[in-house]
């Protein structure tokens, strides 16, 4: 078969559609976005591939497909999994039927996250195998096996990638597809009323098949031990085989290697390598996971080196830079040139972009209070927490900002408000809103509506633009209190003069600024 | 054989897109290509970095080792001099000479360009004019893309292909720019313009 240059994300779609998914779920996040969009792209029809309010609505909706015997894919970024956490933990405990592959998207180095959480933690608290390819064919490999292994244990796999490989491309070979399972509902729904006497029967089912796991893990092709022709012992895991190879060629001889694609962790090769080396070196992206599994807490027989030891940087992403030092090679020579140190070029907000209108307004109205506190959250409009904006104070978590600006009225500071994108309102936004309503907040929450998931690509927001007023009306906040205004250049003075009414009012408010994102508008007109 | 490329512009410059097009024209002739890409946060206007590794066998890491580059490609000058670690001591930087002052802490261009003209190996060019000329000031990017093919390990009818390709879905005037753009961004070479 052809070979097809493919984004680690789109190898992952591929894979998903080969494997025969009736359905894939997921929420944009960086670096996870393209599996999906590949997948709305590319599958056949009869396959549906849907953004849904957020992960955890995502991975219930997989779970239903599986529920009904079909296999699904869900996608998310790392922090997106925190979201699904609910479903993702009690996922392991039902008996899957059809197959569930949970693909996650870390990001170390952290380019577009609050964290470098590592998901092979997740995967290994939820007891269910992980698959971490290292190159782009294995990509597609690995969600194909995946769904082979959640159908013959009957627990969801994840399918853990970082950034470097689902942002690059390189050539795939794929195979043959697989037949759609035939939809059929669950024939022991017990398997899935996690009600005591159940979940304790299926929670010991886990725990029985637990060594099956680790015997699949050991034999699995994915987890390679090579002899070397020294006393040196390297343990590669996922994408960092990648920069091993870039410098193994430089190395004076060949080290035994362990690499591992597949988890649970192979204890017996691990063992197996152990027996062969002086000395092992574990290269991971990521948390150092191996590593600390590999040392425990008492003394080892031999040294242990990675990001634990210090040998590897303990944060940030390995490069063929830091892998190289850890094996002891000597740096590559660099250009000696004297020019001037490039100044940085942070990201901004486009040009006449709605968000940036919309702060203006609100600093004005802002102005003449002492200690204004300005919560937001997550997208485009983080970025105005840079100059020339500085109009906000948080970005934590997916719909942070409203509960953060009631927690801090309560407090009895403000005037207090909070600043979030429709889309991220869809996604965690509308619960603390509620909260807000019941507690009669003194909080004026401000809704960004540009009608796209801008930062990850201009998605569709859940809901066509418009629809939020009804919805904030329907969560119970005084109409009276609503407000639409249009931001515009030459609406300022008109909405900061919103602005002022609504932070003066003294209880809970809701401004919703209504203008299309800049780039959403050229992606439509182009299309 | 091995030819390792760092393409440096800045977001909404289009960068991705020559990134796209030395691929396939690579691809095409035979090589094994590994493409790294920045995606989300770092497009909106600021510092966009695509790293384009060719080699007879496939290159393993999906980042450039630092010192290994052949070639930087920057599609403006202050992003030439960002990634210079990259560059081995024998690569060429080729650059265009048209500042993008989005920030208030821009450099004087004057000495942007004398550093560039002082390193080892560059090449300065005015793709902006020949993309204008050409008909469209985007084919700035595919003018940059003449001025180095002679660097590339890629014979130019492979790239010829390849921009007819990438263009094609925007018309056949699109393309027929592009392709003007880029051998007219052949000649500035030879002629050291
Ligand atoms: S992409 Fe849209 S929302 Fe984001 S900065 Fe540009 S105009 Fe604003």
């Amino acid at each position: 078969m052809e070979t097809i240059q493919l984004l680690g994300d789109e190898a992952i779609a591929r894979g998903a559609i080969d494997s025969g998914i009736h359905a894939a779920y997921g929420y944009p996040g960086t670096p996870s976005t393209e599996i999906m969009e590949h997948i709305m792209e590319t599958a056949p029809k009869g396959v549906t591939a849907s953004w849904c309010s957020n992960e955890k609505t995502a991975y219930e909706a997989a779970l239903g497909s599986s529920f009904a015997g079909v296999r699904s894919i869900v996608t998310m970024k790392c922090v997106g999994l925190n979201v699904a956490a609910d479903p993702f933990m009690n996922s392991s405990v039902v008996k899957i039927g059809g197959g569930l592959v949970v693909a996650v998207a870390d990001d170390p180095g952290m380019h577009s996250s609050q964290n470098e959480q590592d998901s092979r933690f997740f995967a290994d608290f939820g007891k269910i195998p992980c698959l971490e390819p290292a190159d782009q064919q294995e990509a597609y490999d690995m969600v194909r096996e995946a769904f082979d292994l959640s159908e013959r244990f009957h627990v969801p796999v994840m399918v853990r990638v970082v950034t470097r490989l689902a942002h690059a491309r390189a050539g795939i070979v794929a195979r043959p597809p697989r037949e759609r399972n035939v939809p059929k509902k669950c024939d022991s729904p017990r398997d899935w009323i996690l009600m005591p006497m159940n979940a304790k029967r299926r929670w010991h089912a886990l725990l029985s098949i637990q060594g099956e796991l680790l015997a699949a893990s050991e034999e699995s092709a994915s987890n390679r031990l090579e002899k070397g022709d020294c006393r040196i012992g390297v343990v590669t895991t996922g994408l960092a085989r990648a920069y091993y190879d870039e410098n193994a060629p430089d190395l004076p001889a060949k080290p035994a290697r362990l690499h591992i694609g597949s988890y649970p962790v192979p204890e017996g090769k691990l063992r197996a390598l152990a027996s062969m080396v002086d000395s092992i070196l574990v290269i991971e992206e990521g948390s150092p996971f191996v590593e600390r599994r590999l040392r425990g807490i008492l003394p080892q027989s031999i040294p242990i080196l990675g990001k634990l030891s210090g040998a590897l940087p303990p944060e940030g992403e390995l490069n063929p830079e830091n892998v190289r030092a850890a094996l002891g090679l000597p740096a590559l020579k660099l250009i000696e040139a004297k020019t001037l140190p490039p100044p940085s070029r942070p990201p901004q907000l486009c040009q006449g972009c709605p968000h940036a209108d919309t702060y203006t307004a609100l600093n004005l109205a802002l102005a003449g209070y002492e200690e204004p506190v300005v919560m937001s959250d997550i997208g485009c409009y983080t970025l105005g927490a840079l100059p020339p904006y500085d109009a906000i104070e948080s970005c934590v978590d997916m719909g942070a900002s409203i509960g953060m600006a009631r927690g801090i009225a309560d407090a009895g500071l403000g005037p207090s408000v909070a600043v979030i994108g429709d889309s991220t309102f869809y996604h965690s936004g509308m619960t603390p809103l509620v909260d807000a309503v019941s507690s009669k907040a003194n909080i004026t929450l401000v809704i960004l509506d540009n009608g796209a998931v801008a930062m990850t690509g201009c998605q569709e927001t859940i809901l066509p633009g418009g629809a939020l007023r009804a919805v904030v009306e329907g969560l119970g906040v005084d109409p009276a209190h609503v407000r639409v205004i249009e931001p515009l250049p030459k609406n300022l003075e008109a909405n900061a003069a919103v602005f002022r009414e609504e932070v003066a009012y003294g209880g809970l408010s809701v401004v919703i600024a209504v203008r299309e994102c800049l780039e959403s508008a050229r992606r439509g007109r182009k299309s | 054989m091995k030819y390792d490329i760092v393409l440096a512009g800045v977001g909404g410059q289009g960068g991705l897109s020559v990134s796209v097009v030395i691929a396939r024209a690579a691809m095409a002739a035979g090589l094994r290509v590994k493409q790294s890409e920045v995606h989300g946060m770092s497009q909106r206007g600021g510092e966009v970095l695509a790293h384009l590794r060719l080699g007879e066998a496939e290159p393993a890491s999906p980042i450039i080792p630092m010192g290994a580059a052949s070639l930087i490609l920057a599609f403006e000058p202050l992003e030439a001099l960002r990634y210079l670690k990259w560059l081995s001591p024998t690569g060429t930087v080729a650059a265009s000479i048209t500042p993008i002052r989005n920030i208030a802490s821009y450099p004087d261009i004057g000495t942007v360009l004398a550093d560039i003209r002082g390193l080892p190996n560059s090449i300065l060019v005015d793709a902006e004019s020949i993309g204008r000329e050409a008909g469209n000031v985007r084919a700035a990017n595919i003018a940059l893309v003449g001025a180095v093919s002679a660097l590339l390990p890629i014979a130019p009818e492979f790239l010829e292909t390849a921009i007819r390709e990438v263009f094609a879905a925007k018309g056949e005037k699109t393309v027929a720019l592009n392709l003007r753009a880029f051998s007219e961004g052949r000649k500035v070479r030879a002629t050291g313009r």
